[in-house]
């Protein structure tokens, strides 16, 4: 666990960074710094492996004051995950991931072994071991510098927007591997991001800052969401607040119809206006309207149970029937969420 | 140097180790000397003094201001100057021509370093190098290309100014220059240029040799 107990950063120039800060990162959690630009996220990190110092309060790791420590000793049990990477130029991916070993001390045999198992690890081949950094893509680079991050296995990690600078595809599938990666690891991870989606996605806890470096609140995202501390809280979470929320209601209460699907090729029949066709596999084909045989509409479709209702709602809005079709995990159609279903669960969301 | 006339390379024969002081091998090892000490010797000065510069920056200005100024006296009135401390010795040539290596070496040495792209800098902080690690395995690998090309120039210079001194009498191989201008007589002026020319490209190509195997990086990057 990392504890913030008032820590106050006031830079030469006057300049208040951090105000009294007291906050704790619990151990195999991830916890998200977030705020506007300028608000202290990245002097707050920076003060835990000791690259700044504050000017008072204590940072204490798993009890003991960071300050007891040599800094570079301190530094290579603590990840560290930059913007930019930040990897040398001048050494092979597999050197650049093999850092921390080194720096500890490892033979190269065992350091480079090690390398080669992260690079897999962070989903890279481990060919890419032999290349320079400047020789793989902005995304290639980020993984590297997750995997060079974790090589030593340290239990904390600290990480400043690592993702804010790939595209949007890149930067899901890095925030999706990253929470694959914690599901296996628990490391301890303090993550620093402008970006409040992200802070939703990945945070267990999520620290909002205001500039000034003071603490407007700290929750867990869905607590978050519903009741937000004050005004300026509420202002960064955004006008699309509402929706949000709806990732943290289960699709495991709606209630399904299970008389809407006919054969693929079969005939429409009774008198509902649209039909969900299935494939031999019991899949989705798309959706028929009443009247006009073989015309088949886009289906979306949302993980019974495992989606949230914003998927769900997402699915309703991509069909033509304005109905969601709900389906297990090998993508076989387990039912129909009408909007009707939708509805009351929308209801139970806002008053349950 | 291709077919010269027969009565050069008997020149050659009969100079090359005539067992006194004077004699080809001679000048070309003193020649060598010469300018060997003072590169190394301002690399081992550029050195410290190029990273005092960046780790007090209000020292670079002055620095290179002082030898910018030494850069610019001509060598020969540098050399007089000397005499009367060092005497008639190639360390009387040698000083000047560390300082010459030291006005271009210390720039060299200083963007090298500064060229480190800050985001490389803070991570080797955040891994946990200490400050003489991070400068021998991170900054100066980096560094290397710019100080190496300093190198170079300073190669070549050297060799070349080393000849001045013959004017006081410690020239390497300029001692060959000043004899053909008592006796006109061509064969020591081309053998002199020869050797010359012939250790500048020798220099320079081990140079050349160095950077690449100092940082192979920087081939793979040309090569893309
Ligand atoms: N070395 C410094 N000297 C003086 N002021 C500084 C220094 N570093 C940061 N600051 C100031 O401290 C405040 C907090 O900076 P910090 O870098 O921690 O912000 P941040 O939340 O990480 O911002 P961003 O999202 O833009 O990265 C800013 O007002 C910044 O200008
Ligand atoms: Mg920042």
């Amino acid at each position: 666990m990392i504890t913030f107990d008032a820590v106050t950063k006031r830079y030469p120039d006057g300049t208040v960074a951090v105000d009294r800060l007291g906050l704790e990162a619990r151990t195999g959690e991830i916890t998200v710094l977030v705020g506007p630009s300028g608000c202290g996220k990245t002097t707050s990190l920076r003060m835990i492996n000791r690259m700044i110092d504050p000017s008072e309060g204590r940072i204490l790791l798993d009890g003991a004051p960071v300050d007891t420590v040599d800094p570079p000793v301190l530094r290579r049990g603590i990840g560290y995950v930059i913007q930019q990477a930040g990897l040398f130029p001048h050494r092979k991916v597999v050197d650049n991931v093999a850092t921390v070993p080194y720096l500890l001390g490892w033979n190269r045999k065992r350091a480079r072994g090690r390398a080669m198992e992260l690079l897999e690890r962070v989903g890279l081949d481990p060919a890419m071991g032999e290349r320079y950094p400047f020789q793989l893509s902005g995304g290639q680079q980020q993984r590297v510098g997750v995997a060079r991050a974790l090589a030593a296995d340290p239990p904390v990690l600290l990480m400043d927007e690592p993702f804010s600078a790939v595209d949007p595809v890149v930067r899901t599938n890095l925030q999706d591997e990253l929470i694959r990666l914690q599901a296996e690891l628990n490391k301890t991870i303090v993550f620093v991001t402008h970006d409040i989606d992200e802070a939703i996605k990945l945070g267990d806890r999520v620290a909002v800052l205001r500039v000034g470096g003071k603490l407007a609140q700290v929750a867990d995202p869905k607590t978050l969401l519903t009741e937000p501390a004050d005004d300026f809280v509420r202002e960064f979470l955004g006008r699309d607040r509402g929706i949000r929320r709806l990732q943290f209601v289960s699709t495991g209460g709606l209630r399904l119809r299970t008389d809407l699907t006919v054969r693929e090729g079969a005939d429409g029949r009774g008198d509902e206006p649209w039909l969900l066709a299935l494939t031999a596999e019991g899949r989705a084909a798309g959706w028929l309207a009443r009247g006009r045989p073989g015309e088949l509409g886009p289906a979306g479709t949302f993980r019974h149970g495992r989606d949230s209702m914003r998927a769900a709602l997402d699915a309703a809005l991509l069909s033509p029937s304005g109905h969601a079709v709900a389906v297990d995990e090998q993508d076989k159609v387990v039912g129909v969420a009408t909007r009707q279903a939708l509805d009351e669960a929308l209801t139970e969301a806002v008053h349950g | 140097m291709g077919d010269g006339p027969p009565s050069l390379w008997e020149w050659i024969a009969r100079n090359w180790d005539t067992g006194r002081a004077g004699s080809i091998r001679d000048l070309l090892s003193d020649h060598l000397l010469m300018s060997l000490v003072p590169i190394v010797a301002g690399l081992a000065l550029a050195l410290p003094l190029g990273l005092a510069c960046i780790r007090w920056r209000w020292l670079y200005q002055p620095t290179a201001a002082v030898f910018n100024v030494l850069y610019a006296l001509p060598s020969l009135p540098l050399f007089m100057l000397l005499i009367s401390v060092t005497g008639l010795s190639p360390v009387t040539v040698i000083i000047p021509l560390i300082f010459y290596a030291m006005a271009v070496l210390i720039p060299a040495v200083v963007d090298g370093i500064r060229a480190v792209p800050e985001h490389v800098r803070q991570s080797a902080v955040a891994m946990g190098f200490t400050p003489l690690r991070r400068l021998v395995q991170v900054e100066l690998p980096i560094a290397a290309p710019v100080v190496i090309a300093g190198l170079r120039v300073v190669a070549v210079s050297s060799i070349s100014l080393v000849s001045v001194g013959a004017l006081i009498g410690q020239g390497g191989l300029g001692m060959l220059f000043t004899r053909a201008y008592q006796n006109p007589f061509l064969p020591p002026v081309v053998v002199g240029i020869g050797l010359i020319v012939l250790l500048a490209l020798v220099a320079d190509g081990l140079l050349v040799l160095a950077q690449r195997l100092l940082t192979p990086w920087e081939r793979a990057r040309r090569a893309t």
